[in-house]
């Protein structure tokens, strides 16, 4: 007789024969361990996820990916991942990935209105080539325009730049990461004169106090925020402060919590820097060696259309970016407004936790991280609030050393690598140069052995700028590169899709999966996706690295690498280029751009023999030469010897990451300290070495409201953001099943009285309404979210639920980034 | 692809199903209407309504994992659990001490080392929220199938494994 382990046994492995299809007589020979079959090659990548940049250890077997895990050789994350990185292995393989080439098409032709129909990759890049062309010869290079992303690879973001400044001589050239961080990235080079942290992730075991500024990390930064818990917990005196516009699981940790009212993050820090001065706690040696004051222009509008009400009543936001040198006395009267009262008053923060927090910063002896992410720099003010942060660490000379660090961090893979380094912004070059900088532009123009004044000086159409140019059909040929930005662009019901569907615009999309931007598109090219490609990215403390192709895309999907070099074979430089550039320099007649951008005795300079024998590259096999490389140490020239050091290009296939500047092999941790940072020289101290007086800048603002805010009819906060589950807009996540299950929908979280007080309650249907659009969701009043009466977040994963269509197109008028955690909303029972 | 189902394209998120006719279907292949609201991608002007909140997934049951490294998913209800500075209701089970008691899985030993490769004699710090690798499910069904494969679906022809017998 079975006994009841024996039946439940029996019933498994019956099951799990079923599932697998399998039948029992061959499960049963199958061995209970590994044996020389089951042997897995183990390889290094990141994560593909966000701007942590965790080591992960890839599994493969039979040109598959079967099993993911943390890396514990990596500083970052020492063997650790958050569920999304514990999942990588699947996010290649949901089966409604692209794979050939679809083209809208009626009778056998292009169509705008017309159906997707499977195309060969010539076809493709045929209609894509005579469209360029066409809107070249009508309008010129101001009509051509790229959005690019902070998932780009280092050098998938050097040869888009390369193509669209040089080759189509346009900078409409910008990437997602405009929405995530280009105010971090415009403050820090008006502070410092260089982009990015002066720290890094070590300070996390050095810090006293951790003071989260409108950041969640616990679920969008969860490995980062283990090691905040690991310090939090395991010493006594460390304290974490964290402020937010509504209560969510950073919370749970928490010795002084803050919800303030959307917006008055200003005041809070202009008070701490008021309370600072009040009680002398200001370190006067460090300011007066290494600190200058300004003060910043006020009343600068709110980024929207110009013709705005809001920007027609604004006083300067035609020069938003002005400032004029003050002194230490007047910035201290300044702020001296910014009492605790007042701050009190208007954040609706008690007393007791504003001073609480004033003091981490004022205690000389509390060293202290400050984090932020999306709710700093998503804010109509995101300039001005990064440079208060800086204030308040300057002002007290915590920074750049160990533990006291002013710290950015990212929310996708290579935002710092890519999108800031390699400079793929529309008023950027690499190295942090300035396309309106003609010094910089003509040596961009030698390091690319280009004839001189071919680079353009316009800066491009932004972000939300491309949207409206299309919209308002001055941009008509437009490729969207990995990313989603129909789903992810602000106001996007009026100011994005119609671009998109716009009969005189060209919309290309190339992308891993059908996502909703690739749905509105005219050509959607297949993409090849993280380990299908060689790749680098750099993570948000300067961690350049590596990884090598594991496995083949499927089908016909390819990299955005060889879909960039590739299109640029369809055009010679008698078409793009203009004829006086051609008349003084002949030698460049009659080639294509892939000769003169990438076969250009640079690039192409490294044999296929360089390559890993163990390890597969397509488009190098393709181009005939180690292309990866060729780019990098092209790329890498611009940055070495002033502050930017990349290592050798087979260095970081060896390393797990190296933060550069990277100066005789050795890694810079720290910049700016004489000891830490080989570019500061003996006796200079402290030196920010990327201002030419070698002093970092403070910036006096006041508090100025948001763009929107509720009113009768419209009487919520809306705050937009993320989840610990999903990645940005799911494209990836939502195809994982256990993710998936774990959070599949979007939904409203709003307060419990709030619910009750429109007749709603948990799992009511409602729709979230603003000026602007609506989205039909479910109430979730007991979730991990914890919005106060009067505030309401919905996450903006779900491609079904676009929240965006709700959201405010207003923007920083210095980053031009969209606030997308502040507008009015109403929510209705449907 | 036939070109029966190039009509289908028209819409992309046909592109789903029609693929999915094509496929055997793994463990996660579950064929969905047309129209319902789960399925990702949707067109733009879509104003798709939200279907109810899923159930929770509290029958208890392990569910098998992808690879051995997967942290196991919560096949139990969590909802208002306390992780707080002061208590962490799930070590409450799951801690070795109380694992007896409880006859929950206890935690792996990996949970014990901190982040220098020294073991502790409790749990590790920076393990302490549970939820940031172990996620409860719903019942929500996905609507793009998987086709990830394990590394024993992969596995052509029974293994010796090593047994010379």
């Amino acid at each position: 007789m079975m006994d009841r382990r024996d039946f439940i046994k029996a019933q498994a492995v019956a099951a799990a024969a079923a599932a697998g299809g399998i039948g029992l007589p061959a499960m049963a020979q199958t061995s209970m361990v590994a044996g020389e079959d089951s042997s897995l090659k183990w390889s290094k990548a990141p994560c593909r996820f966000c701007g942590t940049g965790c080591g992960v250890m890839v599994a493969t077997k039979d040109n598959r990916v079967v099993a993911t895990h943390g890396d514990m050789q990596a500083e970052v994350n020492r063997g650790l991942n958050c569920v999304k990185g514990y999942f990588l292995s699947k996010i290649m393989y949901g089966q409604d990935r692209l794979t050939q080439p679809l083209l809208r098409m009626r009778d056998g032709k292009y169509h705008k209105e017309g159906e997707f129909q499977p195309v060969s990759w010539d076809r493709a890049f045929d209609e894509m080539a005579a469209q360029w062309k066409r809107v070249l010869k009508e309008k010129g290079p101001d009509a051509v325009g790229m959005f690019g992303s902070g998932q780009w690879t280092i050098w998938e973001g050097y040869a888009a730049s390369k193509l669209m400044r040089a080759g189509f001589r346009t900078n409409n050239l910008d990437p997602n990461a405009r929405h995530c961080m280009a105010s971090a990235a415009i403050a820090f080079i008006r502070t410092f004169g260089m982009d990015e942290p002066m720290g890094c992730y070590d300070d996390f075991e050095q810090a006293d106090a951790f003071v989260l500024w409108g950041s969640n990390m616990a679920e969008m930064h969860p490995i980062l925020w283990t090691r905040i818990t690991d310090r939090r917990l395991a010493h006594k005196h460390v304290k974490v402060a964290v402020l937010s516009t509504f209560e969510h699981r950073s919370f749970e940790l928490a010795d002084i919590p803050m919800i303030f009212q959307p917006g008055t993050d200003l005041a809070i820090l202009n008070y701490i820097a008021n309370h600072i001065i009040q009680t002398n706690r200001v370190n006067r040696d460090f300011i007066d060696r290494h600190c200058n004051f300004r003060l910043g222009q006020k009343d600068i509008g709110y980024g929207l259309r110009p013709e705005n009400v809001l920007e027609v009543r604004a006083a300067n936001a035609k020069d938003p970016t002005d400032s004029k040198p003050i002194d230490f006395d007047a910035f201290a009267r300044f702020v001296s407004t910014y009492t605790l009262d007042y701050t009190a008053e208007l954040t609706k923060v008690p007393k007791e936790r504003l001073l609480a927090l004033a003091e981490l910063y004022a205690d000389p002896k509390t060293k202290v991280m400050s984090l932020w992410t999306m709710g700093f720099n998503q804010h109509v003010r995101g300039v001005w609030v990064n440079h208060m942060v800086y204030n308040i660490h300057l002002l007290t000379g915590k920074i750049s050393e160990p533990g006291n660090s002013p710290f950015s961090l990212t929310g996708q893979p290579s935002a710092c690598g890519t999108a800031r380094e390699v400079g793929t912004f529309s008023h950027r070059l690499p190295a942090d140069m300035q396309v309106a900088n003609p010094t910089h532009r003509a040596h961009t123009e030698t390091a690319w052995k280009l004839p001189k004044d071919l680079l353009p000086a316009k800066v491009g159409y932004h972000a939300v700028q491309q949207d409206r140019m299309l919209k308002d059909g001055k941009l008509n040929a437009y490729w969207v590169m990995v990313n989603n930005n129909l789903q992810a662009a602000p106001n996007s019901g009026n100011e994005t899709y119609p671009g998109y569907r716009n009969p005189e615009n060209f919309i290309v999309v190339s992308d891993a999966y059908p996502t909703v931007t690739a749905s509105a598109a005219d050509l959607i090219l297949p993409a090849a996706m993280w380990v299908e490609k060689e790749g680098a990215y750099g993570n948000a403390e300067r961690r350049t690295h590596f990884w090598h192709q594991l496995v083949t895309a499927p089908g016909e999907a390819r990299s955005d690498l060889w879909q960039l070099m590739e299109f640029s074979k369809r055009f010679t430089t008698d078409e793009v280029w203009p004829k006086e550039t051609l008349d003084a320099n002949p030698d460049y007649r009659g080639k294509t751009l892939f000769d003169v951008l990438f076969r250009n005795g640079q690039v192409d300079r490294f044999p296929l023999s360089e390559m890993d024998p163990e390890y597969d590259n397509a488009e190098s096999k393709a181009f005939g030469f180690y292309v990866q490389k060729g780019l990098f140490e092209e790329y890498a020239g611009f940055g070495r010897g002033h502050g930017h050091d990349l290592a050798p290009f087979d260095t970081y296939h060896q390393v797990r990451g190296l933060r550069w500047p990277v100066v005789d092999g050795k890694e810079t941790r720290w910049r700016y300290r004489e000891g830490l940072d080989p570019f500061v020289k003996p006796g200079e101290g402290v030196k920010f070495y990327g201002n030419p007086d070698g002093k970092a800048n403070l910036f006096a603002f006041p508090y100025e409201p948001p763009a929107e805010e509720p009113d009768r009819e419209f009487d919520l906060w809306l705050v937009t953001g993320r989840v610990l589950e999903h990645w940005h807009s799911g494209s990836m996540t939502m195809r994982v099943p256990e993710l998936y299950r774990a959070m599949p929908m979007a939904m409203v979280f709003m307060h419990p009285d709030d619910a009750r007080e429109r007749g709603l309650r948990r799992g009511s249907e409602v729709t979230v309404m603003s000026r602007r659009g609506e989205m039909r969701t479910r109430v979730e009043t007991r979730g991990r979210n914890k919005p106060p009466r009067g505030v309401v977040f919905v996450p903006w994963f779900d491609s079904a639920r676009l929240i965006n269509k709700c959201t405010l197109d207003a923007t920083d008028p210095i980053s031009k980034q969209s606030d997308f955690k502040k507008c009015a909303v109403k929510v209705v029972a449907v | 692809m036939r070109p029966s189902h190039l009509a289908a394209l028209a819409v992309l998120p046909f592109l789903v199903p029609a693929m999915l006719s094509a496929q055997s279907g793994g463990l996660d292949a579950q064929p969905k209407r047309l129209d319902d609201p789960w399925r990702p991608p949707v067109n733009f002007v879509d104003q798709n309504p939200a279907p109810p909140i899923p159930a929770d997934v509290t029958d208890d049951r392990r569910v098998a994992r992808n690879y051995p490294e997967q942290p196991p998913v919560i096949p139990h209800n969590v909802r208002d659990y306390q992780i707080t500075l002061n208590n962490n209701q799930c070590l409450t089970c799951h801690s070795r001490r109380f694992t007896e008691a409880s006859q929950a899985p206890m935690i792996s030993i990996t949970h014990y080392v901190d982040r220098e490769g020294q073991t502790l004699g409790g749990v590790a710090p920076r393990r302490y929220f549970c939820m940031q690798c172990h996620v409860p499910q719903t019942v929500a069904q996905p609507i793009v199938p998987n086709g990830f494969k394990d590394i024993d679906a992969l596995l052509s022809r029974p293994s010796d494994g090593g047994d010379r017998r």
